[in-house]
């Protein structure tokens, strides 16, 4: 070939319209629409005469609490997810069904106690035994998950993982299709549970109540066994650096199905918190509450606990709290048939500011 | 074609050597592979034998008969039978899922219909001219995606005279009638009541129904909820879901509802897939509507059966046909009590003999349960009537074989007129509306006309309507 010299370079000078921060400014600007928006929606809407469409303070109220009660359980399903992708860095597309196997199974025991007698009788021991059960379904699926699909694709490239996990979902669906049928089955409530309480003035019904005090145990019990227990200190050092945790003598792969397990133990908890709310259960259940749980696990943090707790209330809140407050002050006559729009929206907008997430570094992440 | 070096040991190229790939490494490898030429050949013989199959037409022959009617010159040509066939009835139902109780119960009485062939109910299918009829289901899964895969397989498949379809109005609009139509297919429906399938701007010429408008049960629902007698209410609100068949009953009750002097407090949509619908109703509590109108599917209509009870207590809530169902009593429990439903009134053929003598009965005993829906009656006419048409225009060849004219059965279909259903009397317009005088019944909770409706089930409240009385 003909000659060997470098390429030359010559330094290119920009102009003064190419220098600016474009990006910056950019995010400026749709920082201080998007904050107009909100505040000019709000007050309109909080200004709004009660016969145009107002809300009393009563409706914001049971708003805020149906928005926490969902976001609890978004938040505890949306921990398994971040938990796995700390580990792994995958995402455990199939934890929505993990979710649906524990609240599936343990409706057959929930049924018969109820068709018995037993769970009015004893609700507290009824309920402690179907949550177990629950518990024992969903870690039991996570489990053979990690062993059967993920294990011997640890080394595969991302993609592999990912796709697996979404064969893995459709497979655990139809299997519970299979053999339980796709009707809906109706799921029992104690009388206990059922109804109103109040709590420092503001009545909340008594399975929202259950579930945000269940939820923050869970999450408190959770942030210390990670920060406090050898387990929990072995999973953030195979979270930070698989291969020198190994060298450090950790068993990597006890961890990893550590992991998987407390995300089952969480989803089980969570799936009969869920079915005792909705009253039915369904083979099709796990899907939405589990695309809810990755957008609010990706909206606070994937990879986080804080974050994924976070982005489960956030979420939560967003759709109960979001289109009355912001969209009525628009005129918009049906505010929540844009419920599902103006969540998503605020996902891409937080990720357009923070790409990390709430509580991410502030940098955008491969997945 | 690159021409470096050859591979090594091996004649150099030139001019008159073209190396392609290394013969060496395809030496004794595959055996029965290693002759590929004649692999190639098998593989392309087989790929066009399947290419015809797939793409051959029984409409072949060249049968002009008694109609005048040359098969292979007309649009859409005919469907051949053989001597030996059967007619081929095509059926888009849903059969699982949900909504299964609405599909399932269709296809039923289809099939008490081919077995009626014979003129009684003996659980043995009759003749129609002369040759067997059977029956193929596809499931539509009640959504346009099933829609789209059953009128595709139904469409595909050349023997098909007509179908008897589809349960949901989403499967229909825009998706199986449109693919069907396109074939010259007959689609005849005995529960899709949305609006817009008989629209003149959006009707496909090939899609008919017995089943009624629901801008007639919307209005009847409206006039219900307005009629002091009844509801007295004066303020509603409703929610709609994202099907052709909610929109439409929506948007009948809401114009109405308005024109008797009510006033509409909020007007909702939500995902027929959600399941908390707390923050919606919370929402439509604070105006404290009298009437809560919610005409969805099963599934969603469930929850809000069971949501409402708590956060709305005071509002009275209606439902329509598609939650009229016996998974909703059994799902919602002691909340379904004092919601009311709209539906097709079958009393008034509850009085007929043939309804109550022999067809429920027969279905008992064929099906072991009571009817699970109300549109049984329905798809058993729209059945009938193209039975009928089917006699009218079927060309009878000379070898026994039959050839069905396709265009000639819809105009049959589509020029009924005083036909005597179970339903009533069916004559068919131009839009496709072949149910005249709708009667429409309001039925209260836990007395649904349904597997597991308890008390007295006959409606509360009826009225009859034809599309000039309403909006």
């Amino acid at each position: 070939m003909a000659g060997t010299e470098a390429p030359r370079v010559e330094a290119v000078r920009l102009s003064r319209f190419e220098q600016l921060p474009w990006r910056r400014i950019i995010l400026v600007i749709l920082g201080i629409v998007v904050i107009g928006v909100v505040a000019v929606g709000a007050t309109r809407t909080l200004t709004l005469a009660k016969a145009d469409g107002g809300y009393s303070a009563g409706a914001w109220r049971d708003f805020v609490v149906q928005g926490a009660a969902q976001g609890a359980i978004f938040a505890m399903i949306a921990l398994g997810y971040s938990l796995v992708y700390g580990i792994l860095r995958m995402i455990n597309f199939a934890h929505g069904e993990v979710f649906m196997a524990g609240a599936f199974g343990s409706f057959f025991f929930a049924d018969a106690y109820e068709k018995s007698g037993f769970l009015d009788r004893d609700p507290i021991l009824a309920l402690a035994i179907i949550t177990a059960v629950a518990v024992g379904i969903s870690v039991g699926t996570a489990v053979l998950l990690e062993r059967l699909a993920y294990r011997p694709l640890r080394n595969a490239p991302r993609l592999v993982p990912l796709i697996t996990a979404i064969g893995a979902s459709l497979f655990l669906q139809n299997t519970f299709r299979g053999f339980f049928g796709p009707q809906p089955y109706g799921y029992p409530k104690p009388v206990v549970l059922a109804g109103n309480i109040t709590v420092l003035g503001v009545p909340v019904q008594r399975i929202q109540l259950l579930v945000l005090v269940v939820a923050v145990i869970c999450m408190t019990v959770l942030q210390w066994f990670v920060s406090t227990t050898t387990t929990g200190r072995s999973m953030r050092a195979v979270a930070q650096d698989r291969e020198i945790a190994s060298l450090m003598g950790i068993n990597v792969d006890r961890v990893i199905v550590i992991t998987f397990a407390i995300g089952g133990v969480l989803a089980g908890i969570a799936g009969v918190l869920y079915s005792l709310t909705f009253e039915q259960v369904q083979f099709t259940m796990g899907f939405r509450p589990g695309i809810a749980a990755f957008t609010s696990a990706v909206l606070g943090g994937i990879g986080s606990i804080g974050g994924a707790a976070l982005g489960g209330f956030v979420i939560g809140l967003l759709q109960a709290v979001g289109p009355p407050l912001i969209l009525t002050g628009f005129g918009i006559p049906s505010v929540f048939s844009l419920r599902d729009a103006f969540v998503f929206l605020v996902l891409v907008l937080v990720l357009v500011f923070r790409p990390g997430g709430l509580l991410g570094t502030g940098e955008a992440e491969k997945v | 074609m690159t021409r470096g070096n050859g591979p090594p040991g091996l004649a150099k190229p030139g001019w008159d050597v073209i190396v392609t790939l290394d013969p060496r490494g395809t030496e004794k490898k595959g055996g029965f592979m290693n002759h590929r030429s004649w692999l190639k050949a098998f593989a392309l013989v087989a790929v066009l034998s399947i290419v015809a199959a797939a793409c051959s037409n029984d409409t072949g022959g060249n049968n002009t008969g008694n109609g005048g009617v040359d098969c292979a010159t007309v649009e859409f040509g005919c469907v051949e039978v053989g001597a030996d066939e059967a007619i081929n009835l095509g059926a888009a139902q849903v059969i699982s899922g949900a909504d299964s109780t609405l599909g399932q119960d269709q296809v039923n009485a289809i099939n008490l219909a081919l077995d009626y062939l014979d003129g009684t109910f003996d659980q043995k299918n009759g003749t129609l001219l002369d040759h067997p009829v059977k029956l193929t289901v596809e499931d539509e899964l009640c959504s346009a995606e099933g829609g789209q895969t059953a009128g595709t397989a139904l469409a595909a498949d050349s023997s098909i005279v007509a179908v008897i379809g589809t349960s949901c109005s989403s499967a229909a609009l825009g998706v199986a009638d449109k693919l069907l139509g396109d074939k010259g297919i007959l689609l005849i429906s005995g529960s899709n009541t949305s609006p817009a399938l008989t629209d003149p701007k959006l009707h496909n010429p090939f899609y008919a129904r017995t089943a009624h408008n629901d801008r007639i049960q919307g209005a009847i629902v409206a006039e219900f909820a307005l009629d002091a007698g009844q509801l007295g209410a004066k303020t509603a609100a409703t929610i709609a879901d994202e099907s052709p068949y909610t929109q439409g009953l929506v948007g009948a009750f809401e114009a109405n509802f308005e024109a008797g002097g009510g006033t509409l407090t909020g007007s909702e949509q939500v995902n027929s897939e959600d399941t908390d619908f707390k923050p919606v109703l919370r929402s439509l509590a604070e105006q404290k509507p009298d009437v809560l109108y919610f005409p969805i599917f099963v599934a969603a209509c469930t929850l809000i059966i069971k949501q409402a009870a708590e956060i709305m207590p005071d509002t009275t809530l209606i439902v329509s046909d598609g939650c009229l169902s016996s998974d909703t009593l059994k799902n919602a429990g002691k909340a379904a009590d004092g919601v009311w439903a709209s539906s097709p009134d079958l009393s008034a053929f509850q009085t007929d003999e043939f309804y109550s003598g022999e067809f429920i009965p027969a279905y008992k005993a064929a099906f072991g349960s009571d009817p699970l829906s109300v549109f049984h009656a329905h798809a058993y006419d729209a059945t009938n009537v193209v039975f009928d048409a089917i006699k009218k225009v079927a060309i009878k060849n000379d070898d026994g074989s039959l050839s069905i004219p396709r265009q000639e059965l819809r105009d049959a279909v589509f020029a009924t007129s005083g036909y005597k259903g179970v339903t009533g009397t069916i004559t068919c317009l131009p839009t496709g509306d072949c149910a005249t005088d709708v009667k429409i019944g309001l039925f209260l909770a836990p007395g649904w006309p349904v597997e597991g409706g308890k008390g007295d089930t006959s409606a509360k409240y009826t009225d009859t309507k034809s599309l000039d009385d309403v909006l």
